[in-house]
């Protein structure tokens, strides 16, 4: 029987101690002994999120196919047992071996968001491996960073070993089959890292230094080592079909966050948002083959138990296949009494059919993201939704038997004025008075518009990525004129406006955009006791603010300035496909308001085709 | 048709709370391909209905829940699936056909749970003879707890609820009343055990307490008797092996 790290005194004492067992269907178990390689793979939140990213669940399920490597999971543990293991000295595990994480050869850590970086010091810390990995020695692991964040991964640069750029399936391989040459050869960490560099996709932060101009801007960005490129590539897996992908994912005991099969349909999208970094980084956009999502319906349904399925991509209704699939999915498995729960489709006669079939209309509500509330700034941002669209959506989904919808939009978005910002209420008005034109005897109670904003922050790799943001007080102004523009409206008793809080965007607009020197910020904030930020209940702003007052760094400088044309940007090392000036025309058409169209209608000439696929060749075999 | 599923818990499943063994339970249902039947209505659920639930860190050799089945399956072969699709800490003992009567399903006929209870590892502070004084202490015609409920705390006894008892070499086995009518937790018991070996100041709670013990449940039974006289079966041995 496996022997747990935590006695039962410990478990009994702590809460959801079922997040620290490991023994989960489908959790792969070796034999130490006979494996070469010991991965531990880390998502630096609590059990129910980290359990619920596909991406872990891809790289895990990778990992085990070797018979060489044994891949392991760790989450941060809660607060409460973080007291625990630093009272008693227990070293963080593993959840599989429940073996100390500094036995292993990687820590790979996935950084999907910029208020995890605390945690991802409280990971290191209770693995009593050093935080700085020039402190590190032969006894601890190389610590790995992958994920959209390690698009700029500067603030975190001290912190780990090596990071790798892009989509996780192409390289790993070769630095697996790397490091298992270097290791017991007697050569030098510094030597594995060398060998690391020479890989494409793989940046080490220790082989480059940054020169900073008298401003703080950043002057020159080099290499300080023969071994590492000047330009680090992202990596793209070009054929996604037949990409690993994991047939029998690990079933948590306790109620992940997302407690079903998903099936990532297609990777990357078509639609250009000036605003969204996914779309530009997971470029080009590539489709997985249909049949092979249905057989792959099949197999992760029976391997897991699970009751629901749902699809994942960045734009599901760009998918050439969607109603071949969703049919599919529903003939078969709606009367087995799985669930089919579908992302937020484009609302047509087509999503609206397929919805009223898979969900109750009466208590499901409708999706919509206008992103913004006029047509000026929806131009500006470049998302493809005319008003039009949005009230004829609404207006079919009404006569349909929906009452309820849901309007996502962002405030602050670069050229914003209060126009721009007002119109967000008085589209949710238009949207309520579509529902009220609809005679009283045939409609079902009130509607309820539900609209929700969060203020943007612009992140690298992005056409704003020059933009400036505002500071705290200002976004709190804007979310006050929205909401009285709320209170003026016909239908204000059908509308309800919610919006995030601002203290947490600032930060996360210092990481986004950060260089290295935010490194020392982080692990000071972490010194003063911050964690689990993303979390509102333990999400401490002054300590944040004390973290920058003591360390001398100012966050306006990263977040208030115009970003010149011809600046450095820390992140400008990685090479991902899509070239600087296609990124800079596209910041000049947006605050022109023009629209640009989407990859399926007209190709922009990004760089992505350099990749050899996806949309860039559909159509031309 | 109605079966009844005896099970295994065990190991570090023990900290598995009593909603996630009944998920568990549910995708089990599924990767073995069980033809359980579901209720109608616009999100079927699996008819499933468990006899008692067993708080977390215990560990227990018999576990019950029933289902109804949309179809016969045989008894050992529904046994070997349903462990194939379980993992290390559950393990299926038997799936039994029993009669369709609704009197007869999960909590409604838990009448007495059995129990081993023996001290952990390091509960060195227990007297060497402690075995000893719990003969004493239940040797008592009445025992007294202050049990707390949601609105208040009431005094019960709950000596009449302990039907059975036993020392086994350092451990001690209790036979206790379980199910809707009356249900005695070990726990309970061994807290009053350590209450009386050592009050404390003002009846506060002392380090000398039932979490000091490792509870392990090894059967449930109805009660086949009658109003004067209790006769005690297994769950398990109400249900006939399925042939088909």
């Amino acid at each position: 029987m496996r022997k747990l790290a935590l006695d039962d005194e410990i478990l009994l004492n702590i809460e959801k101690p079922a997040r620290y067992i490991g023994g989960e269907v489908n959790s792969v178990m070796k034999d130490k002994e006979k494996v070469d390689i010991r991965f531990a793979m880390c998502f630096p939140d609590v059990y129910e999120i980290g359990m619920s990213h596909l991406g872990i669940q891809i790289l895990y399920d990778m990992f085990n196919r070797r018979g060489d490597t044994w891949c392991e999971r760790v989450y941060s543990p809660w607060s409460d047992l973080d007291k625990v293991l630093r009272e008693k000295n227990i070293p963080l595990f593993a959840l599989e071996s429940q073996d100390p994480v500094r036995d292993f050869d990687f820590l790979g850590i996935t950084i999907q968001f910029e208020m995890c970086y605390t945690n991802i010091l409280q990971i290191l810390e209770l693995s009593h491996i050093p935080l700085h990995a020039s402190g590190r020695t032969a006894a601890d692991p190389f610590v790995i960073g992958g994920g959209p964040c390690t698009y700029n991964p500067e603030p975190l640069a001290e912190f780990f070993d090596i990071f790798y750029i892009g989509e996780g399936e192409t390289v790993y391989d070769e630095l697996l089959d790397v490091y298992k040459s270097w290791k017991g050869s007697g050569k030098s960490r510094k030597e594995f890292l060398e060998m690391a560099a020479q890989i494409e996709g793989l940046y080490i932060p220790s082989f480059y230094d940054p020169v900073y101009n008298e401003d703080g801007t950043l002057k020159s960005f080099s290499p300080n080592n023969v071994h590492a490129p000047a330009a680090v590539k992202k990596q793209v897996v070009m054929d996604v079909t037949d990409a690993s992908y994991p047939m029998k994912p690990v079933v948590p005991f306790i109620k992940a966050t997302q407690d079903r099969v998903v099936l990532e349909i297609q990777r990357g999208c078509i639609r250009g948002c000036r605003f969204c970094q996914a779309g530009m980084i997971y470029r080009p956009t590539r489709e997985r083959n249909v049949d092979k999502l249905k057989e792959y319906a099949r197999a992760m349904l029976k391997n897991t138990g699970h009751e629901e399925i749902s699809l994942s991509s960045l734009s599901s209704s760009d998918y050439s296949e969607l109603k071949e699939l969703v049919t599919f999915l529903i003939d078969e498995f709606k009367g087995k009494g799985i669930n089919i729960s579908l992302p937020s489709l484009r609302i047509d006669a087509f999503s609206l059919d397929v919805m009223s079939r898979v969900q109750d209309i009466r208590k499901s509500s409708l999706t919509f993201a206008p992103e913004a509330g006029s047509q000026r700034m929806r131009n500006v941002i470049n998302k493809g939704l005319t008003e039009e669209d949005i009230l004829d959506g609404a207006g079919q989904a009404f006569e349909g038997g929906w009452s309820k919808v849901k309007l996502y939009f962002m405030l602050g978005l670069p050229t914003e004025t209060e126009e721009d910002m007002r119109e967000i209420a008085r589209l949710s008005d238009r949207v309520a008075r579509r529902y009220y034109e609809i005679p009283k005897e045939q409609r079902n109670g009130k509607c309820q518009i539900t609209a929700s904003s969060s203020f943007f922050v612009p992140k690298p790799f992005t056409p704003f990525q020059w933009a400036p943001m505002c500071t705290a007080e200002e976004y709190m102004r804007r979310a006050e004129i929205v909401k009285e523009e709320f209170h003026a409206q016909l239908n204000r008793k059908s509308l309800k406006y919610n919006w995030h809080d601002a203290q947490v965007t600032v930060l996360e607009g210092v990481m986004a955009r950060g260089d290295r020197k935010v490194g020392k910020v982080i692990e000071e904030a972490y010194r003063l006791g911050c964690l689990f930020d993303s979390w509102t209940e333990s999400f401490r702003n002054e300590l944040w603010i004390q973290a920058f007052e003591n360390t001398g760094i100012d966050p306006s400088f990263y977040n208030l300035r115009e970003r010149s044309e011809e600046e450095l940007f820390p992140w400008d090392f990685i090479d991902t496909g899509v070239s600087r000036s296609f990124l800079r025309s596209e910041w000049e058409r947006a605050v022109q308001e023009t629209v640009t169209p989407n990859c399926r209608q007209q190709c922009s000439g990004c760089g992505a085709a350099r990749f050899g696929g996806g949309i860039c060749y559909e159509g031309k075999n | 048709m109605k079966a009844r599923i005896k099970f295994r818990k065990y190991g570090a499943l023990r900290f598995i709370g009593h909603l996630d063994v009944m998920r568990f339970f549910q995708k089990v249902m599924r990767r073995a391909d069980i033809p359980i039947a579901f209720t109608g209505g616009y999100s079927p659920h699996m008819i499933m209905s468990f006899a008692s639930p067993l708080g977390i860190g215990l560990s227990s050799d018999g576990e019950y829940f029933d289902i109804e089945l949309s179809a016969p399956i045989n008894s050992g072969e529904a046994v070997r699936r349903m462990n194939e699709a379980c993992v290390e800490g559950i393990e299926v003992v038997s799936f039994r056909q029993i009669p369709e009567e609704k009197k007869m399903t999960g909590m409604t006929i838990l009448a007495a749970a059995d129990y081993l209870v023996q001290p952990k590892n390091n509960s060195g502070f227990l007297p060497e003879d402690w075995t000893a004084r719990f003969e004493i202490f239940l040797a008592q015609s009445r025992i007294r707890i202050v049990k707390q409920t949601k609105r208040s705390e009431k005094e019960v006894d709950i000596r009449p609820m302990i039907y059975n008892w036993e020392i086994r070499g350092n451990a001690v086995f209790m036979q206790l009343a379980a199910g809707s009518a009356q249900n005695l937790k070990p726990d309970l018991v061994m807290e009053a055990f350590c209450r009386y070996l050592d009050p404390g100041p003002d009846g506060q709670k002392t380090d000398f307490n039932s979490e000091a013990f490792q509870y392990h449940r090894m059967e449930m039974y109805a009660d086949a008797g009658t109003v004067t006289e209790r006769k005690l079966i297994t769950l398990e041995s109400l249900g006939t092996e399925i042939a088909e």
